[in-house]
């Protein structure tokens, strides 16, 4: 069944050329001079006040990234990057060091204002906030790091977040302020040899979030990160580290923008997560960088390397990340299940339109005894854009009871798009379950003549089956995030589920 | 990723086997060149290696490590050691077409019985008069099928008559009798418009063979409004090398049964590139591994939808015991303008020992919108409840696993519409479970 009709002009209706967070804030800002050599390294690990063994880890990483060649098995197309053609480092240019928000730039402010992210905690901390009234529940807390191009410009709550032990800065200040836990965790989920772009970003990342939770501790907020890249030409590296001690929970947001400009620029991020034993992080993304006109001129060309080590028993990694943006997606983010009854989770939307070209999926690598995982991903391609699902499902001699399901949709819509899916799954031992069902089609036919059976219309049916499917997966993301992520995505999965 | 390094001591010996072969090849001067250029791209490959994204299951460079020197030209003694493994191979009715060690053994086959709706010639015959230099060219740049163009020594070329309704089918029997050696065939099936017909092809061993190589081609193209069913059935030496390419291509309104058993061989391959290239089509594409000991098994199925409403279905098992290693590898392709296609695809592997591995990679490319595509996959043991529902009932283990087993496969053997070759099928898959107990 082709796409009905209503879902095709909602997709029209969020066509690329419709971007509403292209605007660009004109602020001063320091660049480092352009391209990429040792020089270039050591100014950014200098204008960071780093550690001399932070500096040699990024030396290294950028010695060997220079032997290293970029990847090109994934099913996107795009000009040769010319990596001496990129500032590396770009930040607002500091009126003073900030000690308070009244002193960031008001016009970064005001830009964040505009992408709707609530930097300013004032009312909550000074105790003025509105009394609930009972038709109209407390706001939740978030506690929000916003990356600017290449630094950090605020972290707000800190100070109810350390009450609780919790530590969220960014992680130019947790290399400074705790050393032992970054030395003993950065790089160790994520080497710095593990592939093209992790390596770049272990060279030259300028900021990004560091998340502690200790042990048993809960943390009472959601941490969010918002990214933004500004800067023309400028490349953006940053660098999450999260480790959630043993018995902890932790739920993490990130979102990002950028300007509407007809250059590509590219955005290497690494993030690497860390469970302890029976430790719980949810790592929850709406990536909304620039895809690019309708022409498909510009955009972000998004090259992540995400992965989180289920590293204690009974721990649990959650990925649930929401792609609208970004001309290339180049994304796996993965779940290392090394602790016996660790259990690694995967729920996707990937929508392309115009000319975006995505490439992602997940890796769900069973190293423990009784490890389980699930994968759910649903994928939308429309325009010209290409949506490639590619996952691993792998279960060690050793990981006996190893458990995995997988799900992957996708819709098509309009003739001259794909969408491709292309699952590994490898089972090296007899007692490891795996179960992978992918369709690219409408919604089955039982299901549906189930419903019209019991009195619903056609359109009904759909509406209900779809629904109940899209929740599935926006059920993952934190309320305030799923507001955010539905308004998005503002169209509908029908004919995707099978 | 970067095929650079194709120049290992295995692609060096290799071009020595080529050198010596040449003398004996059969082909004009014209023939010669095609095969230089094949061998040409598969030395810019070389042995394929998990490097290569279609080989990285199958890494022949670490599983197999070179290319064989061809074998001899049967001699008597070879055609007389050859004879019993035709008999023991043999579909009862079927017209039988032999080929050993690479030739074809006019002696060993049912020549008279073929009758006027069947045209045969041979590779070599072909060649030598110069009239099939297009028998060694494909638009694949597949390493395996260019080295088969390279060195092919024999093959049949059979021709289906537009029309032609064959209620026996034709059997192509393969017989190694060689040890330390390879051997190259390529074939070419021509099924024409309207025609109905089933070919089984076996490939087999002589008692004293052993370590042999098989490195086989076919080429099926089929007209419209066709029916037909091809039958592999794979039972090579357990320490031998088998690796056929399939290539077909399917018109309008014809319905093709494809069916793939594999029960021996070390190292075994069938790679499929099957195009749907008229509207209307049906094909089924089905297969089974049982695998044991150290055997590698590989069924890598491409299925292109290029035109049109047809409909593909493809199902596999895989049963793997001891340190066995099973790889399924379907992809099937949608092309823009297929709308109306329906394509389904399931895998599924029994892994019956803590040791044993298996490898699932369907994929899906789609390019057209008004498509109904799917695939599955699923690993796992036996089912401990119905294990014990039939040992509840009095079954001993061994003959309550074999009756799981056996109804496993069996839905991927259920297809086969001739009942005889069906029983055949059901029958040799039940002598390999016979040896497991």
């Amino acid at each position: 069944m082709p796409a009905v009709q209503e879902t095709v002009d909602r997709v029209r209706r969020i066509d690329v050329d419709q971007y509403r967070y292209g605007f660009e804030t004109l602020i001063d800002s320091e660049k480092a001079p352009k391209g990429l050599s040792e020089d270039i390294v050591k100014f950014i690990s200098g204008k960071k006040n780093e550690p001399a063994w932070m500096l040699e880890w990024r030396l290294e990483a950028y010695r060997r990234w220079l032997t290293m060649r970029e990847p090109t098995w994934a099913r996107v197309d795009y000009p040769r990057i010319d990596y001496q053609d990129i500032y590396y480092y770009a930040a607002p240019k500091p009126k003073k060091s900030v000690s308070s928000l009244d002193e960031i730039d008001p016009e970064i402010l005001k830009t964040y204002e505009k992408l709707g992210i609530p930097l300013r905690e004032v009312a909550v901390l000074e105790g003025v906030e509105p009394k609930p009234s009972e038709s109209d529940p407390p706001a939740r807390k978030i506690a929000v790091d916003a990356v600017f191009d290449s630094v950090s410009v605020a972290t707000t709550f800190k100070a109810e977040l350390k009450k609780a032990g919790v530590i969220f800065m960014p992680i130019s200040e947790a290399i400074r302020e705790h050393p032992e836990l970054v030395q003993k965790y950065l790089g160790s989920v994520v080497p710095t040899s593990d592939n093209f772009y992790a390596t770049l970003n272990s060279a030259v990342f300028s900021d990004g979030s560091f998340v502690y939770v200790p042990p048993g501790v809960r943390c009472p907020m959601e941490l969010s990160t918002y990214f933004r890249i500004n800067e023309r030409n400028t490349g953006q590296f940053e660098r999450t580290l999260i480790i959630a001690d043993k018995g902890s929970y932790v739920s993490y947001l990130e979102g990002c923008t950028a300007p509407q400009r007809d250059e590509n620029q590219l955005h290497a991020a690494v993030v690497e997560l860390v469970a302890l034993d029976d430790a719980e992080i949810k790592y929850s993304t709406v990536q909304n960088w620039y895809p690019g006109n309708s022409e498909g001129v510009g955009g972000i060309y998004n090259f992540v390397t995400k992965r989180g080590d289920c590293r204690g028993a009974n721990s649990k990694i959650s990925w649930t990340q929401v792609e609208t943006g970004s001309a290339i997606t180049w994304k796996y983010p993965s779940c290392i299940l090394r602790g016996d009854n660790s259990r690694g989770e995967f729920y996707s939307i990937a929508i392309s339109n115009g000319f975006q070209q995505v490439d992602s999926g997940t890796k769900m690598i069973h190293l423990g005894r009784n490890t389980t995982s699930r994968i759910i991903s649903k994928g939308i391609a429309a325009g010209k854009s290409q949506n490639t699902y590619r996952g691993l499902v792998t279960a060690h001699r050793k990981a006996t009871g190893a458990r995995n399901f997988t799900a992957c949709d996708s819709l098509l819509i309009g003739d001259k798009c794909g969408a491709h899916t292309v699952p590994y799954i490898e089972a090296k031992n007899s007692s490891a379950t795996f179960e992978h069902e992918a369709t690219t089609s409408k919604i089955s036919e039982d299901v549906l003549f189930y419903c019209v059976q019991r009195g619903l219309s056609q359109e009904e049916a759909v509406g209900l089956v779809v629904n109940g499917f899209v929740k599935d997966v926006l059920q993952q993301l934190p309320m305030e995030f799923a507001v955010e992520a539905q308004k998005l995505i503002s169209i509908s999965l029908e004919g995707s589920v099978g | 990723m970067n095929v650079a390094v194709a120049k290992t001591g295995s692609g060096r010996a290799v071009s020595d086997v080529f050198a010596s072969a040449q003398g004996r090849l059969p082909g004009s001067a014209a023939i010669a060149e095609a095969r230089r250029q094949a061998f040409e791209t598969y030395e810019r490959l070389g042995l394929p290696h998990r490097r290569i994204e279609e080989w990285k299951y199958t890494d022949l460079r670490a599983l197999v490590g070179e290319v064989l020197p061809l074998a001899a030209t049967p001699d008597a003694a070879a055609l007389s050691r050859a004879t019993e493994a035709v008999k023991a191979q043999a579909f009862a009715g079927a017209r039988k077409l032999v080929l050993v060690d690479g030739v074809f053994a006019p002696e060993l086959s049912d020549l008279a019985a073929l009758g006027p709706e069947i045209s045969l010639t041979t590779l070599r015959e072909a060649l030598d008069k110069d009239a099939g230099g297009d028998l060694l060219k494909t638009a694949s740049t597949d390493a395996m099928i260019s080295l088969n163009a390279a060195l092919a020594t024999d093959g049949v070329v059979l021709a289906i008559r537009d029309g032609a309704q064959l209620s026996v089918p034709v059997q192509i029997i393969h017989v190694a009798t060689v040890s330390s050696a390879s051997v190259v065939t390529r074939s070419q099936l021509r099924i024409g418009n309207g025609a109905r017909v089933t070919i089984i092809e076996s490939f087999a061993p002589a008692a004293t063979a052993g370590a042999y190589q098989v490195i086989d081609a076919l080429i099926l193209s089929i007209g419209d409004d066709a029916d037909v069913a091809h039958i592999r059935l794979m039972d090579d030496a357990p320490d031998a090398v088998n690796v056929t390419s399939a290539i077909v291509t399917i018109g309008a309104r014809t319905k093709l049964n494809l069916f793939n058993m594999t029960t021996g061989a070390a190292v075994s391959r069938l790679q499929g590139f099957i195009t749907l290239a008229g509207e209307g089509s049906t094909l089924a594409a089905n297969g089974v591994n049982l695998l044991r000991k150290t055997e590698h098994g590989d069924t890598t199925l491409v299925v292109d939808h290029a035109v049109p409403g047809c409909t593909s279905r493809e199902t596999f098992r895989a049963v793997v015991d001891d340190r066995g290693h099973s790889v399924f590898q379907g992809r099937i392709i949608v092309r823009p303008d297929a709308q109306k296609t329906d394509g389904k695809m399931m895998t599924r592997a029994l892994l019956l020992s803590d040791e044993a591995e298996a490898d699932n990679k369907p994929e899906l490319e789609i390019f057209a919108d008004d498509v109904s595509c799917g695939h599955g996959a699923t690993a796992g043991a036996l089912d401990d409840s119905l294990l014990f529902y039939l040992r509840a009932r009095g079954l001993p283990e061994k003959e309550a696993q074999a009756l799981l087993i056996q109804a496993f496969v069996g839905e991927a053997i259920e297809e086969i519409a001739d009942d005889g070759l069906r029983e055949h099928v059901i029958g040799l898959a039940e002598r390999w479970l016979e040896a497991r107990k």
